[in-house]
């Protein structure tokens, strides 16, 4: 294992640490936890939006925290949900009065983890509102998973949730509009290299120099197939196509679109499979909104990517248009 | 039965003990079906629990479980963590003002502990999971009037036997359907040993 660490122990705290010193005028972070909140939190009258996770998939979930996004995220260590001591004090610290809304992956230690904490919360006096989203199409009932799981397009669920409540919007507004983003966004990704959890030290899986894994999860859980290597073009046009079955995007349908890479790919080849799934949308008669190419929601060092597709009406176009000050997410 | 403070006290202790002196036992059962840990963060999260039992000075027993709940869940982690936390909340929460919990009262908290564990797990009866051991165990203390820790005991016994041979549906192990029959499931054996510490605190207390 070669990593710029110093104790694999202590990876998220150190990473905690250094990430709100970064942005000492946006981020602090709540004394004795692995919570990381908005400077001004939390925001009287305003709904609080809490997300989090295991560690690893940065800049998911904390460089979402900002005016617009999230209010709180809550950093499990890597690959691992955070208890739900620690989810409750990330509720907490969001609680500006009008209620907290979480945004959880669907894997099955985040989902009892967070649960319990909205239970707790509740014990306490704070309305708390949940969604679960799981957008990868690849497979269901995986390793930590039943149903589908939560990848990339968490982000937009996110920032659209994020404007709904940052224009006023009450628990409930901001539960149906988050909704209505999971049921319209769906992803896929693959990956050429597997990541290394920095206490296990070792590889997560083992691909041959000329395999990818189509399907694969962000903590490295089995996809569909493994074979050999591709083109770009013909990657991106697998994703899309395994999108576009699972869910029916008419001509004319405007959507955003989401290029994420999964930590060590380039953007040059980012750009490269955006390059092929902006031809195919516009041959299919689908309009693009608005795209985004980079990494948003990672896995350690793996090399890879993944699509996601979000069907797009008025409302759901004008908040994802809405001003963000989130350090990973600036519109 | 009668259970007070210090008894509550004595039964996490001894629990923590047993949690202790099966952990690769635990470890063992969870290799197969999940990451192979369990016995490891259950060891973790009960020794957490006796250091917290041990400074602590507690007036009643609903306090003794909240500390009991509240370390599990964030000490033990995973998905056992929120699950035992979530029972043993429920007892807490149950037993709130009880001084001198009896069987029945016992019982009842019980349940809701069982209707906890089935909704955070989203889990029923007859799939392979703690609910098994614990939903048994609920109605016998909620059954016959006078029931005796030797009773607890074979209770508990024949309840881990009937899940060893029981399909997996829910949970990690889920994923290995028939393969599971024969094979004791992880959190119902830790469990057992929850109630097993709780049958031997009793006959102590019945044969001073």
């Amino acid at each position: 294992m070669k990593k710029i660490i110093n104790d694999p122990n202590e990876v998220v705290q150190d990473m905690v640490h250094g990430l709100v010193t970064a942005y000492p005028t946006k981020l602090k972070v709540v004394p004795d936890t692995l919570v990381i909140a908005r400077e001004d939190a939390p925001v009287q009258g305003k709904v609080g939006l809490v997300s989090g996770g295991g560690s690893g998939h940065e800049p998911a979930h904390a460089g979402y925290i900002g005016k617009g996004m999230l209010d709180c995220a809550v950093a499990g260590e890597v690959f691992t949900s955070p208890t739900p001591d620690q989810v409750l004090e990330g509720i907490k610290a969001a609680d500006g009065g009008e209620g907290v809304f979480l945004v959880i992956k669907n894997y099955t230690g985040d989902v009892l983890n967070f649960e319990m904490a909205a239970e707790l919360a509740e014990a306490e006096g704070i309305q708390v509102e949940k969604v679960i989203v799981n957008d990868d199409v690849a497979v269901e009932d995986s390793s930590f998973t039943t149903g589908r799981r939560g990848i990339a397009g968490t982000v937009l669920v996110h920032k659209i949730a994020g404007a709904m409540a940052e224009n006023g919007a009450s628990l409930q507004e901001v539960k149906r509009v988050a909704e209505k983003v999971i049921a319209n966004i769906r992803s896929m990704g693959m990956a050429l290299t597997s990541g290394t959890v920095p206490a296990a030290g070792k590889p997560s899986f083992q691909l041959e120099e000329n395999e990818m894994e189509i399907g694969i999860g962000i903590h490295g859980e089995p996809g569909i197939e493994r074979k050999p290597i591709a083109s770009a073009d013909d990657i991106a046009a697998e994703l899309v196509e395994r999108i576009m079955n699972d869910m029916e995007i008419p001509k004319e349908s405007e959507v955003a679109v989401m290029i994420n890479g999964l930590g060590a790919t380039p953007e040059m080849e980012l750009f490269i499979v955006n390059k092929k799934v902006q031809s195919i949308l516009k041959d299919r008669g689908i309009y693009v909104f608005q795209t985004f190419v980079g990494e948003y929601m990672t896995s350690l060092e793996m090399a890879g990517c993944s699509v996601t597709l979000l069907k797009l009406d008025d409302e759901l176009k004008s908040l994802l248009a809405a001003p963000s000050e989130a350090p990973a997410f600036r519109i | 039965m009668q259970l007070d403070v210090n008894k509550t006290i004595q039964w996490m202790q001894l629990t923590n003990e047993k949690m202790q002196a099966n952990k690769d036992y635990l470890t063992t059962l969870d290799q197969p079906i999940g990451d192979g840990d369990h016995g490891i963060n259950m060891a973790r999260g009960f020794q957490e629990v006796a250091s917290k039992l041990n400074e602590g000075t507690y007036t009643n027993i609903s306090d003794v479980l909240k500390d009991v709940a509240m370390t599990l869940m964030s000490k033990v982690g995973g998905a056992s963590g929120p699950l035992f936390g979530t029972a043993f909340l429920k007892l807490s929460t149950k037993l709130k003002g009880e001084e001198a919990v009896k069987q029945d009262i016992f019982g009842t908290a019980l349940t809701e502990a069982v209707s906890g564990l089935k909704q955070r797990g989203k889990a029923e009866e007859g799939e392979k999971t703690m609910v098994d051991m614990w939903a048994p165990i609920a109605q016998f203390f909620l059954g016959d009037s006078n029931v005796t820790a030797d009773g607890l005991l074979s209770k508990a016994e024949s309840a881990l036997a009937n899940i060893k041979e029981m399909t997996a549906t829910k949970g990690r192990a889920a994923y290995f359907k028939d393969k599971t029959v024969g094979h004791q499931d992880p959190g119902a054996a830790s469990t057992y040993l929850i109630f097993e510490a709780l049958a031997e605190v009793w006959k102590g207390d019945s044969e001073r």
